[in-house]
């Protein structure tokens, strides 16, 4: 297998009510990319996209398609992913092993979204799709209810008293929010306090409005290139997948064996460490999937850097801030800098790109001498992808 | 290979309060809801039972936002449930005001029975049943 860095990134504004299409938002950030890697349309050999509800948002299938002729990457193979909110990702991932394989040199790979062109409600019907429509919808089942009952299991596994709990997972969504607002693509510039996020609605208990990520609206890409392709381009600072892994798992009760625990994570990861080589105690910083605040703990724990039912704790220590044992989510996670779910693959994999080329100064949120960073990835109840990259080949 | 407990059957035996599920005559294990193949060994070699529907609470949540055209249903409690068989499912606990659903309920024994949701504008015809979970 060959070695494969991206050399371009591109991320919009992520927020609410975008005034532009879907195929706008991707066209944009693919420019972006490309000006980055110094390329044209034409050096594009195929587009691998993350789009999850275009249908449903904007009357919009297949905006890949339109979407490479849009760019001028006329006639390209364009295809579109779809697994939740993990499906950027999922492209990005497949969009490496095709460069990898030898078949492409060049490609583009990212995903749009434009979760808030629909009612919330619509939105709240939409996303309940990710879960089993037969056996678990009739109950009224809706995303925030499964991290709701995962919520409630961790507390009764780990012997957590719920309040204590709770104050853990606020702890986990004040500091997202403390680093959207470095971040000038976040969708809120808003600190939030504990007394914020313990008085905020009630969605599905124990979960509140700020345990919760926003509907966004986004695109995010990145330009990837074979080394062949890194050397003839001359690119100054390429960063290069070290290790990626992906999983599936059935619908949520089917899971039973591990949960709260999400066993397809714990794969997805074992792949990516066990490709590049490296262990939890070599990774510099993490951007990981906090869809929920108690999302981000049980992650944290999968991916190997906390021992189960000990992640809260960590957070409320500053063990997941910068400077601390593992920084978390300096972009502010998908909480406080939005969850655009075509693009949060996307997103990650650009935080990452840009943490390790030493980009984020300016911003105020740079990991000094960050060589590796990881990103994970949950779509639905049953897709997870996590990837490794680093800046040293 | 034909499907050996489709959802329109396990669907029409709950309307009728029986919960279904398949037993392999592999590994012994239980699967509930069904599946093509066994959820432990992947056997297909699988026999249709009736499980006794009996279990006790795993975790809940009381839900406030609904999705779209469900907007009257709440509050209402969903649990998770796990049968003395050993497979865990998903369904309501009816059987207390969802405002008075506390972590308590985490252990309790309950019995299930069945409860139609009518089906939406994404749903299949006919309705589809849920379990519906009463105190033993």
């Amino acid at each position: 297998m060959r070695r494969v860095a991206v050399i371009g990134t591109g991320h919009s504004k992520f927020c609410f009510n975008s005034p532009k299409t879907s195929v706008e938002l991707m066209s944009e950030v693919a420019f972006d990319a490309m000006n980055e890697a110094e390329i044209k349309s034409k050096d594009i050999q195929a587009t691998f996209i993350g789009n999850v509800l275009g249908d449903f948002e904007e009357g919009q299938g297949m905006v890949q398609s339109f979407f490479a002729n849009d760019i001028g990457a006329f006639n390209v193979a364009s295809s579109r992913f779809e697994g939740a909110c993990a499906s950027g990702s999922m492209a990005i991932r497949d969009a490496m092993m095709w460069v990898a394989s030898g078949y492409y040199d060049i490609v583009l790979a990212g995903g749009v979204e434009r979760a808030t062109a629909f009612s919330s409600a619509l939105g709240t019907r939409t996303f309940a799709m990710f879960g089993d429509a037969h056996y678990e919808f009739p109950s009224g089942f809706t995303f925030p209810s499964v991290f709701a009952l995962l919520a409630h299991l961790y507390s009764s596994e780990y012997g957590i008293p719920l309040p204590k709990l709770k104050e853990q997972m606020a702890a986990v969504s004040v500091q997202a929010h403390k680093w959207g607002m470095k971040n000038p693509n976040a969708q809120f510039h808003k600190e939030i306090t504990t007394e914020d996020v313990l008085k905020s609605f009630m969605v599905a208990s124990p979960i509140q409005l700020h345990d919760a990520c926003p509907f966004t609206d986004g695109a995010a890409c990145v330009v990837i290139a074979s080394e062949d392709a890194v050397k003839k381009l001359g690119v100054k600072k390429p960063v290069w997948f070290k290790g990626i892994g992906q999983a599936s798992s059935g619908k949520l009760s089917s899971q039973h064996k591990f949960l709260p625990r999400i066993r397809a994570r714990e794969l997805a990861c074992e792949q990516s460490y066990s490709m590049s080589g490296l262990t939890p105690k070599d990774v510099d910083f993490v951007e990981l999937h906090d869809c929920f605040s108690i999302a981000a703990m049980i992650a944290a724990e999968g991916l190997g850097f906390f021992d189960y039912g000990t992640s809260g704790e960590a957070w409320v220590r500053g063990d997941c801030d910068m400077g601390g044992k593992i920084p978390i989510n300096l972009s502010g996670g998908l909480k406080s800098k939005g969850h655009p779910i075509g693009a949060t693959g996307g997103s990650q994999c650009v935080e990452l790109t840009r943490q390790l080329r030493g980009d984020m100064v300016a911003e105020g949120r740079q990991v000094e001498g960050a060589k590796v960073g990881l990103m994970d990835t949950l779509g639905g109840d049953g897709v997870l992808v996590s990837m490794i990259m680093s800046n040293e080949k | 290979m034909e499907y050996k407990l489709t959802f329109q059957e396990y669907n029409k035996a709950l309307k009728k309060d029986k919960l279904m599920g398949l037993k392999c005559n592999e590994c012994g294990t239980l699967t509930c809801p069904p599946t093509m193949a066994c959820s432990n060994c992947a056997s297909t070699n699988l026999e249709i039972v009736e499980l006794s529907g009996k279990g006790k609470i795993v975790s809940f949540t009381v839900v406030n936002i609904a999705a779209e055209g469900r907007e009257n249903e709440v509050p209402y409690t969903i649990s998770m449930v796990e049968l003395d068989e050993g497979p865990w499912i998903m369904g309501n606990l009816v059987d207390m005001d969802p405002r008075n659903v506390t972590m308590d309920v985490i252990g309790k024994r309950v019995k299930t029975r069945g409860k139609l949701f009518p089906g939406d504008h994404y749903s299949e015809g006919g309705g589809l049943a849920r379990p519906a979970f009463y105190f033993e």
